[in-house]
Order: C-alpha cells, then structure tokens, then sequence
C-alpha cells in the first residue's frame, strides 16, 4: 500500500477502539446508492523505478532543443544552490504560515522577498505572491478599480502591446465585474504604444496599462505615459519583466510621480521554463494603497519578549476572515518559487542581476547583426528593445519554425495569429544562455531551411503549372 | 538576522555573474535605471547558510506531524519532486511545438483521464492554478452556461455557513450577490432554509461534501433535486475530496462541475503556501465553457484545444497551461498509487480521522458532532475549556508546537467555538496518532494544573507568542537601510 504504514494488526486495533468491524463501516453515513464509483478505467500501481523508466522517456521526448522562445517565459541560468535549497523538506513541505511562531523561516523569508521585490519596482510594498503574471495584472486592475477614488468609470486602458495571453486572462477574469478593457494601439513603425491614439482616448480613465519591456521586446515611453495617465487622474499599472527592471528604470520611477501599481512574471528569477508552471506572479504598490492589494502579505512585529519576529498581516482584506467582502479570493498561492526566487535574488545580488540582464541585450543585438546576412528575413520596429525582437519573413513561418525543429532549434514564437496586420512575424529572444556558436547554428540553419522551402515551393509550383 | 544585514558593499558571488567584454548597451539614457535595487551582496555560502538555517525554524510534513484540518498535509513522494526535475521537462518551453512537446502532454491527457474517474464528470480542464481559481472558473462557468440560455435573471449564489472563505469570494469574484445558508444541529445543510432560499434568482449553490464540518453531506441527493428543480447548478468544492476519493464520485452525488485540489488529494507539496493545483471538471451541459487550454488526443498523438475549437469558452486563466509541474506530480502520484492505491487513501484517511476522534472523545474532549461519524476530518470544540479553565483553542494549539506537533486550523468553521479541526491524512501511523493524542491528553492536564503554561506557549521555538496587533498597525512590511 504505497505510503500508508498500517500494519494489519494496527488496523484491527484501531477498528476495535472505534467500535466498528471493518473500515467500510465508517462510510456508512454515505447513502448506499452513490456508494458504488467505478475507477476500474486508472491502471494499477507502479513502484518508483517503473515510474522514472516512464517518465525519463517522456521527458526526452521534449527535451534537448536550444530555445529561442521568449513571448513571457525565458531560459536563464539558476544557480544549483537554488533549487537545492528550496527543495529543502522545510520549505517544500509546509504550508501557508498560519502558525507563525512554527513557520519563521518562510515568515521571514518572504519579509526578505517582499523588500527585493519592492525595491526592485522602485515601490513601497510588495505582497508575497500571486498565481502567475497574467493574473498578477487582473488582480492588478481590480485593484486599481477599487483604489482609485476619482474615477466612477472602471474604464481601463490596455494597449496591445500587451502579452495577448495577458489580455485574454484579464479579460476572463476582470470580465465578470463590468470593467471596461479599451484597446490602445501601437505604432506600427516603432513597435510601442501610440502616444497619439492615447491623447483621442476621452473621458474618465481608471487605469492605463504600461508593459516594460513589451510583448514585441520593445521598450515604451514608460515616462510620457505615466504622465499623461496621471493627468487624467488614471491610476498606471506597471506590467514589467523582473530582471530588465535592474537595468532599466524602476515602475516608481516613471515620470513625475512613478507607477502606483507594478505587477508581473516572476519566472525570469529563478524559476525553470518547465512546460510554463508553476510561476508566481508578483504584485508592488504604493504605500497609500497597501490596504486594496490582494494576496498574503508579510510584517515585521515583536514576540512576548521583544524579539523580533515575522507574521501574515492585513489578514482583514483576506477572504478567511471577510469572505464576501475580500480584496480577491486568493488563498494558496506560489511560496515555493518566491523561495526560489529570494535565493536566486541573494545569489546574484544587484550586480549579478544587472550582468545578466545586460549579456541578455547583448546577445539579443549580436543576433540581429547575424541575421542581417539573412535573405528573406527583417527586423521590423525601429524602437529599443531588451532581449527580444520581431522578424519579419516573406514566407508563413510556421513552416520554418516546423524544419528548424527537425535541427533541434525552437526558432521563436509565431505572432501573426493575434496581430493581423503583422504577416508572418517571429518574436525571438536570445538570453544570457546562448552562444555565439548557438547563434550561429541558428543562422546556418535558418539559411538551409529558407532555401529548402524555396525550392520546395518552387517546384510545387512547378508542378501545379505541370498539372495545367 | 536578515540576509540584508549580512550584505557587504563589493561582496559577491561571482561565479554566479555572467563574464562580459564590456558592459556597452543600445538603449538610451532615458530608460536606464541609475539606483541600486537593494538585493543582498553576499557570498555563495552565506546564502546556503543563510536559507538553510531558516529552513529549519518551519514545521513541515517532512519533520512534524501537520494535521491542519481541510489541508490534507500528506507525505509528498519524494521520487516525483525529483522526476519533475528531469531536464526534458525543465527545458520545454510553454510555446514549444506540439510535436516537441508529446511527452508533457502525454502526462496531462493521461491525467485528465484520471481525473475524470473519480470524479465520475464528462470533461477535466487542468489549468486553474489553485482551488479559489478552480472555483472562479467553476462559477463563471455556470454563469456562462445561465447566459447561454438566456438565463440572464439569475443573481444570487448560495453558500452555506460553514465554506471556506474563498466560496463567497469567488462567487463575488464573479459578479454574484451571495446568500449563506446555515446548517443545523446535526452539521447538514438545513434543507427547509434552503428551500425557502431557492428561486428564479438562484444562479448555483457551492457546496464542500464532506463538509468544512467533517461531516458528510447526507441530504445531498434532496439538495440537488432542490437546485436543479430551481434551475440552478451544483458546485462542488473538491478540498475534502480526500475523504471520498474512490469512494463516491461527485457527479453521482448530483454536481455539475467541481475543482480538485492537486496539493491536497494528489499529494503534490505546498511550499510554504503553494504552488497549488486546482482542475475543473464538469459534467455535460458544462463541457463547452470549460477553461483553456485543454489537451487532446487523436491517433496517439496530443494537440491542444483553445479558443479557436472551444468558442464558448469562459477563456484563459493563466498565460500558458496552469501549474504545469504540479500537474505533472499529481500525475505521477496517480501512476504510483494506481486505482488499489487511490482507493485505499479515503478507507485509512477515515480510519485515521475516526480513531484519533475516538481516542480523544475517551480523553474527555468534546467532538463538535457527537452523533457523526468523522470524515477524514473531524473538530473538537474547547468551548467548555474555555469557560471552566480559561483555556482557548489558540492555547491548545501554542502548546502543540511545544510538543513538535503541527497545531491543526483553528477557529475555523467560524460557527463552532473555539474549535480544532483535525485532519490527520492516511499516511500517519497508528504510533504517530497515539502520541499526538497522549500529549492532548497531556495538555488538558496542564491547562488544570498549571494554564499559564498554556498562555504563553510556545516556549521552545525561536520566537514566542508574536504580536500580531502590532503588525498590522505599525506596518513594517519591507526592510529599510538604516
């Protein structure tokens, strides 16, 4: 019986101290009638070493491919102490800290995330955790719904440079309670948000989106932004890439008055690529509107004694205790990989980070150097960007992507299918794993495949003419 | 100490830093950051010091017994954490190919399958990433589904008393009014008031079963005859499904769609307050506004179903598929325990709730239902204690972690007084249970003998009793630099 340790007779003993004869008596609460599931359909049982026989064959069916993929999850280096120490039983196998004084070291470490976190947003305060970066920004906008106290409308600004995916969470969940999402469009020339289109948005605003870096890798006017969307009294949510943050200009920084709300992905610290989760999402605000941000929070407080010590607080805005009445429905939430995360913090350090964030831009530009060479191939938007562009084919890519595969390379995220007016358009990141040697198999690989489809195309044209 | 205050300006660890040429950037000034984020500056070992030291100030499943009532802190197998490690799964990107991605799908179709038997539902989405998502995504979808009629009427969701706090939030979450339902004597839902509740408005009703009570729901079959009769849905709150679990499927008992908390019935870990794992399945006339993205299967080979198949979606909930790893454990737990295993979790689940229920109802404690058989979980109430001896369940609770027990949830169901809910998981011992209930027995003792031991438990953890009242009005919530 895998992992339960009663011997006969301690089932016996225990029957017998119940008062019952067999353990199918203790059901007899249940109506007959819906006592009678069939799961004859589940296999039997496997040990552990059959397990990994299976699992090792699945897991190399997936595996082995060099990764240009970004579009909100990226592959950098995790120091080996990282997961070796968040896989520690103690912070593996406990739970939300709900008795403080057993749970101090999660306590404080999420004391410890909480200020990396916020400092790194340039913020006040941060919570300790939400599911992943998309929800993090639907709770964000519930959030600056119920914080802002000039606007009545719940009108809320989201530009499509936005992650698509991130639209379409926000949109399934704000959704349900009468918030308007309005589209703002972006130049087509530089990649970022349309200052233009935005100054013909009239009206009350609640919020305005700012994604740093965004979904095209291009950097946003993030100053002019925030500025405008404060003189219409709009909140501005921060939707921004972690590790870019210690390189670039921190959300509480954005022009005259800094972001109020920066939420995001928390994955590029620490965290696996892994099929895309668990993630965390994380969530910084200012301290005037600490009371309206979702999810656990973490404060410094004394014992009995005066000993420092750590414990979940503002349990008033949590739905244990308001129920109907809580800030969001959150309860469990993603503690394992903030712990990730804080080590991974602690291992680099503010100067690791930066590094790390400059060798991503780096290679990104050394990249796009290398494919100039490329025919049938072009950058398109003239903006800055961080690590990831957008290429431009003459030719669908998802038959490149397709033969890149056969080579072992993921050649990037095909992006036509959410922006119409960007035909046969690549988004491709190129992080601080990647070799010059990896970036030039790319290149040759992409050349032999774009001839090979070349030529295939051709003939099949042939063909067709043949056949006429 | 904070790993802050063992920072040293210049300190690092550089064998962590990637080596650069030169540090020129194309990116103008404008968008550059000039201050320092304050992060650690550290050695390597001082944060392995630094971590596994406080590592050891928590209580967890691998070091204590941990009967947090409606939590299921069950052993985690270690051999799936680690086989969630291997690099083929690491590696995959969330946008990889399907054809690059036919062993992680492989496991999740399989899954879903799982996860439709026991629950006895037609369809499994695996992408909510925790039970209060599984239920948000339940509850949009009976919206969904009310609106696809043009049901449009429909505003109010029941709850009884007794839910979880996350059941009235969701149903909040997702535009509704919520209308509690309370529970009578004998911890069934009190179908009269339920009755009189009912009418053109009511859009569903969330109910747990076995209930937060520890108690199972025995009218369920009369208060889905209500609810349907009403036209309204049945949500079931899968966080005691470890105390059915191929016992009795919840579509049988009359759900239209559920969540399934991975972390608690498929023994995937918590870490310190999640990941969790929260699947829907539904029945039937659910099966078109199911969440996306879903796995399919044609010809032995697996593809993924989103928007563009499923239009009536309720949509997406997380950027990519969910708490892809958790899946993939829960997965491999199922695998483990095949259907004999998976089956015998709910008989010694109860078995271990009844005893350590009988034991301590020997020692003097008051069960809170006396005449009930326990589920998987059961409460004692201190509410005697508590008047003769000034002894709360929060006492009780200190003192066990005095002992090196886990305290179980406390004063919750909020309508029982000064309750403990216990749940102690079939993977606990006989042994394990007797000594847990002899240093009960131990405390009661104390609480005669000498109550301020009592009062200010704990004494051998690294802090004392902790003041919360001050957190929460000096809020201190990130370090400063002096």
């Amino acid at each position: 019986m895998p992992f339960i340790p009663h011997t006969q007779q301690d089932t016996e003993e225990m029957l017998s101290t119940i008062g019952v004869a067999n353990i199918e008596n203790l059901f007899d609460e249940i109506p007959d009638t819906l006592r009678h599931a069939n799961i004859e359909a589940i296999p039997s049982g496997i040990t552990e070493m059959e397990l990994t026989r299976l699992m090792k064959e699945r897991a190399k069916r997936d595996g082995g491919m060099t990764c240009f993929i970004g579009a909100g999850a990226y592959e950098h280096h995790i120091p080996a102490a990282v997961w070796e120490i968040a896989s520690r039983g103690e912070f593996l196998t406990a739970y939300t800290p709900y008795q403080a004084e057993a749970s101090q070291g999660t306590l404080q470490l999420l004391y410890e995330y909480q200020t990396m976190m916020a400092s790194l947003m340039g913020l006040d305060v941060s919570n300790a955790s939400l599911y992943d970066g998309a929800s993090a920004l639907a709770e964000a906008v519930l959030m600056a719904v119920r914080a802002n106290k000039f606007s009545k409308s719940q009108r809320v600004l989201m530009p499509r440079t936005v992650h698509p995916f991130y639209r379409e969470v926000v949109a399934t969940i704000v959704g349900q309670q009468n918030i308007e999402l309005i589209e703002v469009p972006f130049d087509l020339a530089s990649g970022c948000t349309s200052m233009e289109a935005l100054k013909k948005i009239s009206g009350d605003i609640t919020a305005l989106i700012i994604p740093q870096p965004n979904f095209f890798g291009v950097l946003e006017d993030v100053d002019a932004l925030t500025d405008w969307a404060h003189a219409q009294k709009a909140l501005v949510i921060a939707v921004v890439n972690p590790l870019a943050m210690s390189l670039l200009k921190a959300p509480g920084h954005w022009g005259s008055n800094g972001a109020d709300i920066a939420c995001g992905e928390g994955q590029p610290l620490g965290v696996p690529l892994a099929s895309g989760g668990p993630y965390y999402g994380f969530l910084c605000c200012k301290q005037d509107i600490v009371r309206q941000l979702p999810g656990r929070i973490v404060g410094r407080t004394v014992d009995q004694e005066g000993k420092e010590g750590f414990v979940l607080t503002l349990q008033a805005r949590e739905q244990h205790i308001r129920r109907a009445k809580a800030t969001s429905n959150i309860c469990t939430n993603q503690g394992l990989l903030v712990t990730a995360s804080t080590i991974y913090m602690s291992l680099l350090g503010p100067e690791g980070l930066r590094l790390s964030a400059i060798a991503c831009h780096q290679n990104t530009c050394l990249f796009r150097e290398k494919l100039k060479k490329v025919e049938g191939v072009k950058k398109i938007f003239s903006g800055a960007f961080f690590h990831e562009i957008v290429l431009q084919f003459s030719q669908p890519v998802d038959n490149v992507l397709e033969e890149l595969a056969k080579f072992n390379i993921q050649g990037g995220y095909a992006i036509s299918q959410f922006y119409s007016e960007l035909e046969n358009c690549l988004l491709v990141c190129v992080t601080e794993t990647k070799t010059e040697f990896d970036m030039d198999e790319y290149v040759a690989k992409l050349q032999i495949v774009l001839r090979h489809l070349n030529s295939t195309e051709k003939k099949a044209a042939l063909n067709c003419e043949e056949g006429n | 100490m904070l790993i802050f205050e063992k920072s040293e300006s210049g300190r690092n660890a550089t064998s962590q830093h990637v080596r650069l040429a030169h540090t020129k950037i194309e990116i103008p000034e404008k968008f550059l950051r000039t201050d320092k984020p304050l992060l650690p500056e550290v050695s390597e070992l001082q944060v392995v010091r630094h971590y596994t030291r406080l590592s050891r100030k928590n209580y967890s499943i691998d070091t204590q017994f941990y009967p947090l009532g409606s939590c299921t802190m069950k052993y985690n197998p270690r051999g799936v954490h680690r086989l969630a490690f291997l690099e083929g799964f690491l590696q995959r990107h969330p946008l990889s190919l399907d054809i690059n991605s036919q062993g992680y799908m492989a496991c999740a179709y399989e899954l879903q399958e799982i996860l439709k038997t026991v629950t006895g539902m037609k369809g499994v989405s695996l992408t909510p990433m925790a039970g209060a998502q599984g239920e948000f995504a339940g509850v949009a979808m009976i919206r969904a589904y009310h609106e696809s009629r043009g049901d449009t009427a429909r505003n109010e969701f029941l709850v009884p008393d007794a839910a979880h706090g996350t059941n009235p939030a969701s149903a909040v979450q997702c535009g509704y009014k919520v209308k509690e339902i309370p529970t009578g004597p004998d911890g069934n839902v009190d179908v009269a008031a339920l009755q009189a509740a009912v009418g053109p408005h009511t859009a569903g009703i969330m109910l747990t079963n076995p209930s937060t009570l520890g108690v199972f729901e025995q009218k369920i079959q009369e208060i889905a005859a209500i609810m349907h009769k009403a036209g309204g849905l049945l949500y079931y709150d899968g966080a005691n499904l470890n105390a059915i679990l191929g016992k009795v499927q919840p579509g049988a008992m009359g759900f239209d769609v559920m969540h399934i908390n991975l972390h608690k019935t498929f023994a995937t870990p918590h870490g310190g307050g999640g990941p969790g794992g929260g699947p829907v399945a539904v029945n039937e006339r659910l099966l078109p506004f199911l969440p996306m993205p879903i796995v399919t299967k044609t010809n032995d080979t697996y593809a993924w179903l989103t928007e563009k198949e499923c239009p009536q979606t309720i949509g997406r909930l997380s950027a990519f598929m969910g708490n892809a790893g958790i899946i993939l454990r829960a997965y491999m737990y199922a695998r483990l325990l095949g259907k004999e295993g998976l089956l015998r979790v709910a008989e010694f689940a109860t078995l271990n709730a009844n005893y350590l229920l009988a034991r301590l109802r020997a020692a003097g404690f008051t069960a809170a239902y006396p005449t009930r058989r326990a589920s998987h979980e059961f409460i004692i109430t201190l509410k005697d204690e508590a008047k003769e001896l000034h002894i709360g369940a929060l006492d009780v609770a200190k003192r066990l972690l005095d002992y090196n027990f886990h305290a179980p949830t406390m004063y919750f169901p909020l309508l029982v007084p000064e309750c403990l809910l216990i749940e102690p998981t079939e993977t606990e011992s006989k042994q394990v249970l007797d000594a847990f209930a002899d240093t009960m027995i131990k405390i009661l003792e104390e609480a005669k003998t000498n109550p301020d031991l009592l009062h200010t438990a704990p004494h051998t953890l690294s802090v004392r009793r902790l003041d919360e009242v001050k957190a929460a009005r000096e809020l201190d919530l990130v370090f400063k630099k002096a």
